[in-house]
C-alpha cells in the first residue's frame, strides 16, 4: 500500500516496521513529528524525555537490554546528547540503536546552522542520509540491521526539506518485535579506562570494516547509487542535494551516497576515475569535499557554492550548467516592495502581558528558546541575549557575577516551562548555590509551544495524552533553595510589573511563575462570551492597545480599535491595558 | 487514472501547458490560514491520479502569523521538493501581500489566484511600513500578457460556508476549476484530509464548491 508521508512520518513508520520497542526524544524543529507519529503505534513505548541527553540515555539503556531503540533530536539537540552518544559508540549495542539528527540549513526555526555530520565523524559512528520519504523509511530499517550487524549505534541525518516534505511511501508489514536476551558484560557495557581502552580498538576496527563493506557492496550496505552518463561532469552528493542535482543537471554523472560516514573510498575513487570534472554538492560544511581531497582525489565544491543556507536546483544550474534558469511571468522590478511579515506572539497569547511589563520596566532580559524569544522583536524588544536551551538563567547569573550583583537589580531571565525542565533547573541550582540575586521568570503556558504543542513533565499528560504525574514548579524551586517564589497571571500585566519590581531588589534568587495556558490548547481557549468589544464612546484613540500587537486587534480608520471576533481569544490583556474602559468583556455585538 | 487526466481547461485567458507532465502549485499565505492542509489535500489528489508528488512545508512559525509557503509538485517523477523562480504553474495567494511577495515564482503563462483578504503585518501595524495599494492591478500591469491573474474574495465565501478557516478550501475550489480532475476525486480528497474531524467535512465541501463557483 502506498501513502503520502512527511519524511518524519516515514521515519516513524520505519521504526514501526523495524520492530523498534523504545523511542525517547525531546521535541525540536524539524525532528518533532517523528516521535509524535510514533505515538500512533501502540506496541512502541514512546515518550517525551526532559531533554535530548535523557532521551539518548533511555535509548542506550533499552538497546543494552535488548530492544531496538531510537532517540530523535534537532541538530542543536545533538549537542545536549553528545555526551552519551560519544561513549555509546564504544559500548555498541545489543538491540539496534539509532540516533536521528535533523539539521536545519537556512534556519527556518533554529538558532544556528550547525552540520550534524561532524558528529558522526567525531563520535566514530556510521551515518545514513535519506533524500526523500521513501528513503527515510528504508534507510532507518537498514540502520537497524547495520547497528546489530556491526555492533554500533547508527546516526540517521535528516534536514528540513527531507523531514518536512511529503512524498509517496510504499508501506510494508511490520517485523515481529523481538527483545534480545541481555547478558551481563562489563567489558562491553561499563566504560572505565581499562575497558574503554580495549573498546576504542574495537571502534576503530569497526569503522574500517564499515568503510570497506560500504564500498564493496555499494547499493546494499552503503545504500549508494551511481549513475554514469556524460563523463564531462561527475557529481558526488547526498540527501536533498541529490534531488536538486537531479533536477538541475539531468545529464551529469552522479554518485549518490547513502551512508555518508564512513566514506566508501574505493567507490569514490572509481567514480572519480570515470569523470573529467568532479564536483561535490553538499549543503553547510565541506565535509565530503575535505575528506575526498584528503584521499588525494581532486574535486571542486565550496569554491562554487556557499557554506550557508539551503541549496536549490537553480543555484546548481547557475553554477554548473549553460542552461539558463527560467524567467518569472511577473517581472519584479516595477512592483512595489512587500513589507516583511515576521512571526508574532499569537492573538490571545497571555504571555504578551509579561513582555509588555518587561518593556515598561526597561530591564535587561536574558532569553531562552521558545515562542517567547519573539519578545525580542518590536514592539516590546525585551531581550538582550538568547543562546541555547536553559541559558537564560546561567547568563543572568553571569550578569550578576560580572557586576558584583549590581545588574541583578535590573536583569530578568525568561524561560518557558518545558525549557526550564529541559536544562534551566540545573542553572537555578547553580545560582542558588553560588548566591546570586537574579530574578527568573518561568513563563508557564503548560505545554511545549514553539514546536507545536508537545506535553512535558509539568503538564500532567504523557505523549499519548494519558494522565501522568506533573512536576510542581513551585515545589521544585523551593526544594532546591529558592526562597522567593511568586505566581502571577501574565494577563494582569500591571501586577506582573509590580511583582517583578519587588523581586528585582531582593538579595536572593527569585522565581516569578507567570502562569496561563497557551491560547492554542484546549485549556487556554477563552470563552466566546468573554470576547472583547470596543466601546467607541469611551475610546480616546490613544493607541496604547496597539502596543500589544495582538493580531485580533487592529486600528480602524477612525484610529479606534477593531476586534476580529473570530481571532479574539478573550484573554483580556487589552482590557487590562486600556485606561478609559473602552475595551470591555463582550456580551453584545459591536 | 493517469497523468493524462491532469490538464488545464481552456477557461483561463492563458492556458498552462502541461505537456511536461509536471504541475507546480505554490500555496502562499499567513500562518493559520490553512496552507498546510491545502498542500496535504493536493498531495492526496496527486496520489489518486497515480502521480509522483512532493509537498514541502514550513513548520515552526506556521501558527505565529508569519509568512508561510507550501510547495506542491506533481508529475511522473518529481525530484526537488521546492518550487523556484519562474516555475509555478499556479500560485494560490491566500492573502494579497503574500501574492506580491511570492509573485516571482509564477512561470510564463502561469495562473495566479489571489484572495483579496488583507492581513496587515507587524511593520504595517506599527506604522513602520505601508501596506501596498492595488496589488492585483500592479501585478496585472507588470505582466499584461505573460500571466493569468484572478482575484476572488475567498474570505467572504469561507464565512458564508461557516468559518474563516475554510479560506483554504475556497482557494482549492477555485484551483479545481482550472483542472480536469473530476469533482468526485476532489470531494474524496476533502473527505480524506478531514477524516479525523468528520463534522467539519460538510462545511469544507461547501467552501470548496463556493470557490469553484467563483471561477465560473
Amino acid at each position: 500500500m502506498k501513502q503520502i508521508l512527511l519524511g518524519n512520518e516515514a521515519v516513524a513508520r520505519g521504526a514501526f516496521e523495524a520492530g523498534v520497542k523504545v523511542v525517547s526524544s525531546y521535541p525540536g524543529t524539524p525532528s518533532t513529528e517523528i516521535t509524535e507519529s510514533i505515538a500512533q503505534y501502540d506496541r512502541i513505548h514512546c515518550e517525551w524525555a526532559t531533554n535530548e541527553k535523557v532521551g539518548a540515555e533511555v535509548a542506550i539503556g533499552a538497546s543494552i537490554r535488548g530492544a531496538r531503540a531510537m532517540s530523535c533530536m534537532k541538530h542543536v539537540g545533538v549537542n545536549v546528547a553528545a555526551d552519551p552518544i560519544f561513549t555509546s559508540s564504544y559500548v555498541g549495542v545489543n538491540g539496534g540503536l539509532v540516533f536521528v539528527a535533523a539539521d536545519d540549513p537556512g534556519m527556518h526555526s533554529s538558532q544556528n546552522e550547525q552540520d550534524s555530520r561532524h558528529y558522526a565523524r567525531a563520535a566514530k559512528l556510521p551515518m545514513l542520509e535519506p533524500s526523500d520519504s521513501q528513503e527515510c523509511k528504508d534507510f532507518l530499517k537498514r540502520a537497524y540491521e547495520i547497528s546489530e550487524q556491526y555492533d554500533t549505534p547508527v546516526m540517521l541525518r535528516l534536514h528540513t526539506r527531507v523531514s518536512h516534505s511529503r512524498s509517496v511511501v510504499e508501506l510494508e508489514e511490520p517485523q515481529e518485535l523481538v527483545i534480545r536476551p541481555y547478558v551481563k558484560d562489563v567489558n562491553k557495557y561499563v566504560m572505565m579506562p581499562g575497558m574503554a581502552i580495549k573498546r576504542h580498538v574495537v571502534v576503530e576496527d569497526r569503522m574500517v570494516r564499515l568503510a570497506a563493506d560500504s564500498a564493496g557492496r555499494p547499493d546494499d550496505l552503503g545504500l549508494h547509487s551511481m549513475k554514469i552518463s556524460s563523463p564531462k561532469l561527475g557529481i558526488i552528493t547526498a540527501g536533498a542535494c541529490y534531488q536538486y542535482v537531479s533536477e538541475a543537471l539531468p545529464d551529469a554523472s552522479v554518485l549518490k551516497l547513502g551512508m555518508i560516514w564512513p566514506l566508501p573510498q574505493s567507490l569514490i575513487r572509481d567514480f572519480a576515475s570515470k569523470v573529467e570534472r568532479l564536483v561535490v554538492v553538499e549543503e553547510l560544511d565541506p565535509i565530503l569535499e575535505t575528506e575526498i581531497r584528503a584521499m588525494g582525489v581532486a574535486c571542486e565544491g565550496k569554491a562554487l557554492f556557499t557554506l550557508q543556507g539551503e541549496y536549490s536546483a537553480q543555484m546548481i544550474r547557475a553554477a554548473l550548467s549553460d542552461e539558463p534558469n527560467p524567467e518569472s511571468a511577473i517581472p519584479q522590478d516595477t512592483l512595489p516592495a512587500a513589507p516583511g511579515r515576521p512571526p508574532v506572539l499569537c492573538s490571545g497569547c497571555p504571555h504578551k502581558g509579561l513582555f509588555l511589563a518587561l518593556s515598561r520596566l526597561r530591564v535587561q532580559v536574558t532569553g531562552d528558546i521558545g515562542c517567547y524569544t519573539l519578545g525580542a522583536l518590536p514592539p516590546t524588544s525585551s531581550m538582550d541575549a538568547c543562546v541555547c536551551m536553559g541559558a537564560s538563567i546561567g547568563m543572568a547569573h553571569g550578569f550578576d557575577k560580572a557586576t558584583d550583583g549590581q545588574d541583578s537589580l535590573r536583569t530578568v531571565a525568561v524561560i518557558g516551562d518545558s525549557t526550564f525542565l529541559h536544562s534551566g533547573i540545573s542553572n537555578v541550582i547553580n545560582a542558588v548555590y553560588n548566591q546570586s540575586y537574579i530574578t527568573i521568570v518561568i513563563l508557564d503556558n503548560s505545554i511545549t509551544g514553539m514546536t507545536g504543542h508537545q506535553q512535558n513533565a509539568a503538564t500532567g499528560l504523557d505523549i499519548r495524552l494519558r494522565p501522568a504525574p506533573a512536576v510542581n514548579l513551585e515545589a521544585l524551586c523551593e526544594s532546591i533553595g529558592v526562597t522567593s517564589i511568586r505566581v502571577v497571571d501574565p494577563v494582569d500585566t500591571h501586577l506582573c510589573q509590580e511583582i517583578i519590581k519587588e523581586e528585582l531588589v531582593k538579595k536572593c534568587v527569585s522565581v516569578v511563575i507567570t502562569r496561563r495556558p497557551c491560547a492554542l490548547i484546549p485549556t487556554g481557549k477563552g470563552k466566546k462570551e468573554d470576547r472583547t468589544v470596543v466601546n467607541k464612546d469611551n475610546c480616546k484613540a490613544c493607541g496604547l492597545c496597539y502596543k500589544m500587537m495582538c493580531p485580533a486587534l487592529t486600528e480602524g480608520p477612525d484610529k479606534k480599535p477593531i476586534i476580529d471576533r473570530e481571532a479574539c481569544n478573550s484573554c483580556g490583556l487589552c482590557r487590562n491595558l486600556c485606561k478609559y474602559g473602552a475595551l470591555t468583556k463582550g456580551g453584545r455585538k459591536e | 487514472m493517469t497523468a493524462n487526466n491532469l490538464h488545464i481547461s481552456s477557461a483561463g485567458k492563458v492556458v498552462t501547458d502541461l505537456s511536461l507532465s509536471k504541475l507546480n502549485v505554490v500555496l502562499a499565505g499567513v500562518g493559520g490560514q490553512g496552507t498546510l492542509v491545502a498542500g496535504k489535500l493536493l498531495g492526496i489528489v496527486a496520489m489518486k491520479l497515480g502521480l509522483d508528488v512532493k509537498v514541502s512545508e514550513v513548520h515552526g512559525m506556521s501558527q505565529r502569523g508569519g509568512s508561510v509557503i507550501t510547495y506542491v509538485r506533481m508529475g511522473s517523477k518529481v525530484y526537488s521538493p521546492i518550487i523556484e523562480k519562474g516555475t509555478a504553474d499556479f500560485c494560490l495567494a491566500f492573502e494579497e501581500l503574500e501574492a506580491l511577495r511570492w509573485s516571482g515564482l509564477l512561470k510564463l503563462g502561469g495562473t495566479m489566484i489571489i484572495n483579496s483578504q488583507k492581513i496587515r503585518p507587524l511593520p504595517v501595524l506599527m506604522g513602520k511600513a505601508e501596506y501596498p495599494l492595488n496589488i492585483k492591478e500592479a501585478l496585472v500591469d507588470a505582466a499584461p500578457d505573460t500571466a493569468h491573474i484572478v482575484e476572488i474574495d475567498a474570505l467572504a465565501s469561507a464565512l458564508s460556508a461557516g468559518s474563516s478557516r475554510a479560506v483554504n478550501m475556497v482557494m482549492l475550489g477555485a484551483l479545481s476549476y482550472f483542472t480536469e480532475v473530476s469533482i468526485d476525486m476532489w470531494e474524496e480528497a476533502v473527505m480524506e484530509v478531514f477524516a479525523g474531524k468528520a463534522k467539519l467535512i460538510p462545511l469544507n465541501l461547501q467552501a470548496f464548491h463556493f470557490g469553484r463557483d467563483l471561477m465560473r
